[in-house]
């Protein structure tokens, strides 16, 4: 399973890559490899105000669906439309095709999460 | 005959024995006392089956039905004529016992007439897509309100109080546990007030929800309401229809509405005591991942075949559970089969002609009502099948005076609108003869 360096992940298998006082969210190669063919993504809209843990997104796959939940609290400040017409472009490059761009509200909360070294542990245990 | 006996009083003891207690009223130990009946049922012990067919039968003709009543009551549930091949092809037994599919591809004939019913739904609406129905008109409502809040993230839902009195009882019922903000607009001759929906509407609500025609039976301003609804980004505007309406009325798509709701009862469902009625809703695509309930789609099998599927089913709780757009589960059945067969033996023309006269119908008695000055109009705006009029004696005097006529009066308003203290609702439908409404003119005109 894919886990790239430099940046954060969660325990329901989001990561986030910060850039300043912004970052992008998106899904694990392991979440999208659980989940299967993805067919839809329900995205948020811009300026949409979450807190940390809220689901923001939500992935759909052929049996199953599940909720994509905001490693941080922030505001959504863009969303990847291309993922409307092509869903499947999470399940070719999770890493590459993000989910949104949020600001973020709280930058000690990135404290909390998991670094790639934690994550790939992680999912050895899980 | 040896009479049918559930239990025996042997079986009885057999039974209260293996589960360890002595009486069957200990069964009912939950219930508190002052709520028991506290007596036995006053039936007789035994009756021969011929006895108690006779007894039953006896019994049965103190109901007044429309069979032996002319129907002036509307309110929510109508007299329209049903064709009689809407009740040979929904008696048919392939169709009449099976309930909502569970193991839905295997019941290719159940999906097609579901998938039918939803195209005929969506071609009456103007709408893309429509699910395989709900309970009835009030919880179709309540359905589209979860929707909006879904969509929206918001919970303030503003309804008209020209929307059905009982569809807002349902709405304040489902959305308690919701915690939805429910706040009424309120009405002025007959229709939803324009200046008082524009104050509330805010960037907190959710949807408005409106009827229309009305439960007075007026057409509302559509148009008008569309555009304070839609001023508003994000909010929602829900509209609940009269699809016999939709034979002569504008398709709540062509004008805007975003979620299209209504009651199907009219549709070849007969009255049976007040339900089980047809509740439809319908959205257009950017909604239908938001949808409750079962949504049929049509597909191709193996062999290239035209085939039907349950889709989108991860909106539903046996795949998202507790995030599931609504815990419905199930459909109309048997019901939503009646309104498909009903939609198609009439077709547009006919579906238009039924529509018309019913208009027509309606219009007549109306002049026909007002025209001594005994009875005067509550409202003076355009209506469709029901229309109120008022005076100075109380609707249930009048009412118990056309019954002795064998005439089923009209809704007394003054329950749900105090306001209209005598005002009484006439529903007209196509199934009237002129004789019959010059004969409800008479009685009336001889009341007073």
């Amino acid at each position: 399973m894919k886990i790239l360096k430099d940046l954060y992940y969660t325990k329901d298998h989001e990561w986030l890559r910060v850039e300043g006082d912004e970052a992008y969210i998106g899904l694990t190669d392991y979440a999208q490899d659980s989940l299967g063919d993805i067919v839809y993504v329900e995205l948020p809209e811009v300026d949409d105000e979450f807190n940390k843990e809220d689901a923001f997104s939500a992935v759909e796959s052929v049996k199953a669906a599940s909720d994509v939940y905001m490693p941080v609290d922030g505001r959504i400040v863009e969303v990847n439309e291309s993922l409307l017409d092509e869903p499947n472009l999470l399940n070719e490059d999770p890493y590459k095709n993000w989910i949104v761009k949020i600001e973020i509200a709280d930058k000690s909360q990135l404290e909390e999460l998991m670094t790639s070294d934690e994550y790939e542990q992680y999912l050895e245990e899980v | 005959m040896y009479p049918y006996i559930q239990n025996t009083p042997d079986d009885v003891k057999k039974m209260l024995e293996a589960i360890g207690i002595d009486s069957v009223d200990y069964l009912f130990s939950d219930i508190p006392e002052n709520v028991r009946l506290n007596r036995e049922l006053d039936l007789k012990p035994s009756m021969s089956e011929m006895e108690i067919e006779r007894y039953m039968t006896d019994l049965s003709k103190k109901n007044m039905t429309i069979n032996n009543l002319t129907c002036f009551l509307g309110a929510g549930a109508y007299d329209h004529y049903i064709p009689s091949v809407v009740k040979h092809i929904t008696s048919r037994s392939e169709f009449y016992t099976s309930y909502t599919p569970y193991q839905a591809e295997i019941s290719q004939g159940t999906l097609q007439y579901i998938f039918e019913y939803q195209t005929l739904i969506c071609n009456l609406t103007g709408m893309d897509v429509a699910n395989a129905s709900l309970y009835d008109g009030g919880t179709a409502i309540a359905e589209a309100a979860f929707m909006s809040a879904n969509i929206t993230r918001r919970n303030q839902i503003l309804v008209s109080k020209t929307v059905n009195p009982q569809y807002r009882q349902v709405l304040k019922t489902y959305g308690h546990l919701h915690n939805f903000e429910i706040i009424e607009v309120g009405e002025e001759d007959g229709v939803t007030n324009l200046d008082e929906l524009k104050k509330l509407v805010t960037d907190k609500t959710a949807s408005v929800i409106v009827q229309s025609p009305n439960f007075f039976g007026i057409i509302e301003d559509l148009k008008a309401i569309e555009e304070i609804v839609h001023n508003q980004k994000k909010t929602l505007l829900i509209t609940s229809v009269d699809p016999i309406s939709l034979g002569i009325l504008k398709t709540p798509g062509s004008l805007g509405v975003d979620i299209v709701v209504g009651e199907g009862q009219s549709l070849g469902i007969s009255l049976q005591y007040g339900g089980p009625y047809l509740g439809f809703i319908a959205v257009n695509k950017a909604h239908m991942r938001k949808l409750p309930g079962r949504l049929v789609g049509q597909t191709v099998d193996i062999n290239g075949e035209r085939a039907f599927v349950l889709t989108l089913q991860a909106r539903e709780q046996h795949i998202r559970r507790e995030k599931a757009t609504s815990n419905i589960c199930s459909n109309q059945g048997v019901n939503t089969l009646a309104a498909a067969v009903y939609l198609v033996a009439l077709g547009k023309k006919g579906l238009r002609e039924v529509a018309i006269r019913t208009t027509q119908n309606s219009h007549y008695a109306y002049r026909e009502m007002i025209k001594s000055g005994k009875y005067k109009p509550l409202f003076h705006k355009p209506f469709f099948k029901e229309f109120a009029v008022t005076s100075n004696i109380e609707p249930d005097a009048i009412n118990k005076k056309l019954l002795d006529e064998n005439i089923l009066g009209g809704y007394a308003l003054g329950k749900d609108y105090p306001q209209y203290k005598n005002g009484i609702l006439y529903a007209v439908t196509e199934k009237r003869t002129k004789a019959e409404i010059d004969k409800l003119i008479s009685v009336l005109e001889g009341i007073i």
